[in-house]
């Protein structure tokens, strides 16, 4: 808008054309390079999907998909193979279940925290620190898990192994909790202040402020910082691969050992002939998990809009 | 900025040329090519042979400095799928290839060439403080199914045994399936059993290591040259009469040892130049010499 403004100007101002019509070249190129750039996106999504749905749907010529997504066994070098993965599915469900358990709760309290109570000093230094959690390398999240939480999980739930679900969900908690504290804080914060004036000229305390009147009020944006953070709990590869324990019995409780689907994905495509049946296999897998994460995604989206609208002047 | 109506439509079939012109430059066509003691190349399969290669690419490359050698472990199996899609130039395998991964490799135009570049003892480890010191092939093979899931059926304590398999990826993998979960050159063989659905796959041979010098209750089947001395590796009983055999490379190299494998090289036809005088290395006295050292048993 700012362009169009100097454009009305230099043609108001003088008679010279060149100056024009360089303007408008520019104005032309720079409207170009980002129409580029913002399809760009939408070709490298096309693209992954028209990959997924090629190499992943021939799968089902062979192992019909009732088979496909209720089967329990997974024996895809074997003669016959069978491709079963009801029970990577079911891990998937657990490893986020527990991830989800722990990092809400505690996601939640803390954004309420930095954005209700702490003072400003308190959250301009805390804030930072959490989201450089997010940045930590999830193959450092794995060995953390493999060397430290483990043992501790295995001896405090008298278990086993400690390569488990529970030991993944944990580690994946810690690596949602960033994104679940920074939404959400981003979200109390966009409460007006009103809001807190009139619970506060009601006689409610800062407690029953925050429970009542701050958190529902940012309900939508907590829940889209939820999402965000199941989304990548389902997606998380390298952790819940060294953690998880991969086992491909169907896990009846999260402290057993599991395979998740990215680790089913990650562990199996290293031997897969491209075009195979297992390779098929496992991009049929990516399907699932595409869609999965996307429509999570996707949720998130419409309900982080709708907070924007509701604040919306 | 985009006021105008008209454009909107444009967007979908741009975005689908976009899609066509990307496909088509993903398209492999360049494979590199060696000439002479120049050349560099790659040597992917096998985690169990991995040290051994490396070993080897380091002092071949200090002789020849023009060389360059990069060495992947991932697995066998994913080491063989390298040579079939053309990937890599060396594959090293931990077990043989299959007759369907040479029939896929013909339809690729690739023509795998076996050499056998040393031989390996599996050996079955566990915890040091677990009071068990030998096992029979059929005792492994029901654990490795689930069928025995208690130490006291095999004679140790009373407690849960852990299993743990490298994955599907690993060569160790289907040799030990092969010749242990399913008996192979025992008359009790099966060809159908498979490994139960409680065992653990591991993604390396070396976090099994590590998970079983943790876990007290813990099994798992690394390559010779992996063990240390936070496990204990037990003796192998081929049946329930004959004396049970440590694994070693005097054991594996007097064929009295049950689980020994070779350990392989496989090219794409006959190895030329640059390749072809590294795996004359490999085989010669000096290269061999590094086999023991790295853990594994020689050449006879």
């Amino acid at each position: 808008m700012l362009g169009q403004q100097v454009t009305v100007a230099t043609a108001e101002a003088g008679p010279d054309k060149g100056l024009r019509r360089r303007w408008r070249l520019g104005e032309k190129f720079i409207e170009g390079w980002i129409f580029l750039a913002g399809l760009l996106v939408i070709v490298v999504l096309l693209g992954i999907i028209a990959l997924l749905l090629k190499e992943g749907l021939p799968i089902f010529l062979d192992t019909p998909p009732w088979e496909f997504f209720f089967g329990t066994k997974w024996y895809p070098v074997s003669e016959p193979p069978t491709f079963g993965i009801m029970p990577f599915f079911v891990s998937t469900l657990w490893v986020t279940l527990v991830a989800t358990a722990i990092s809400v709760p505690v996601g939640v309290a803390c954004a309420a925290y930095l954005a209700e109570v702490a003072p400003d000093k308190v959250r301009e230094t805390v804030k930072p620190i959490i989201e450089l959690l997010a940045g930590i390398p999830s193959v450092v999240m794995g060995f953390i898990g493999l060397m430290l939480l483990s043992p501790l999980v295995q001896s405090t739930f008298n278990l086993n192994t400690g390569l488990c679900g529970l030991s993944a969900g944990i580690m994946l908690a810690l690596m949602s909790l960033p994104i679940i504290v920074s939404v959400s804080e981003d979200a109390l914060r966009a409460v007006p202040d009103q809001f807190r004036q009139a619970s506060y000229a009601l006689g409610a305390t800062r407690w029953e402020t925050i429970i009542h009147v701050s958190i529902p009020a940012a309900l939508s944006g907590i829940t889209a910082a939820v999402m965000l953070g199941v989304g990548r709990a389902i997606g998380e590869t390298m952790t819940v691969l060294m953690v998880a324990g991969g086992a491909l019995a169907m896990p009846v409780s999260p402290t057993e050992p599991m395979m998740p689907m990215t680790a089913a994905i990650a562990s199996g495509i290293g031997n897969a002939v491209r075009g195979g049946l297992q390779y098929q296999a496992l991009f049929a897998i990516g399907l699932v998990l595409f869609i999965l994460t996307l429509a999570v995604n996707v949720i998130a989206d419409r309900v982080l809009e709708r907070q924007r609208r509701k604040f919306a002047r | 900025m985009f006021t105008n109506p008209a454009k909107k439509w444009f967007i979908l079939p741009a975005a689908v040329f976009l899609v066509a012109v990307i496909a088509l430059a993903g398209c492999p066509g360049t494979t590199g090519g060696e000439d002479g003691l120049s050349g560099s190349f790659s040597i992917i399969g096998s985690n169990t042979v991995t040290p051994l290669s490396s070993v080897w690419a380091e002092e071949f490359m200090k002789v020849n400095p023009g060389v360059s050698i990069a060495v992947s472990g991932p697995g066998s199996g994913a080491g063989i799928a390298s040579l079939i899609n053309g990937t890599t130039d060396i594959c090293q395998a931990s077990r043989l290839i299959k007759q369907k991964e040479i029939e896929q490799a013909q339809a690729n135009g690739v023509e795998p060439y076996e050499i056998q570049v040393a031989t390996d003892a599996l050996s079955v480890v566990v915890n040091p403080s677990n009071p068990v010191s030998e096992l029979t092939i059929v005792q492994l093979s029901a654990i490795y199914t689930n069928q025995i899931t208690n130490w006291k059926e095999v004679g140790g304590n009373d407690a849960p045994i852990v299993v743990i398999s490298r994955d599907t990826n690993s060569g160790t993998h289907v040799f030990f399936k092969e010749h242990v979960v399913q008996m192979a050159s025992l008359p009790s063989e099966d060809t159908s059993l498979e490994y139960g659905s409680k065992v653990l796959f591991l993604p390396s041979t070396k976090e099994g290591v590590d998970e079983v010098a943790r876990n007290t209750n813990a099994i798992f089947y690394p390559g010779l040259g992996y063990v240390t001395g936070a496990v204990k590796p037990l003796a192998i009983k081929a049946t329930a009469d004959t004396p049970g055999v440590l694994p070693s490379v005097e054991t594996a190299l007097d064929g009295s040892y049950p689980i020994a494998r070779p350990l392989l090289f496989y090219t794409n036809g006959e190895p030329a130049s640059a390749i072809k005088a590294f795996i004359d290395y490999c085989l010669s006295a000096e290269g061999q010499a590094k086999v023991s050292e790295v853990g594994y048993v020689p050449l006879p």
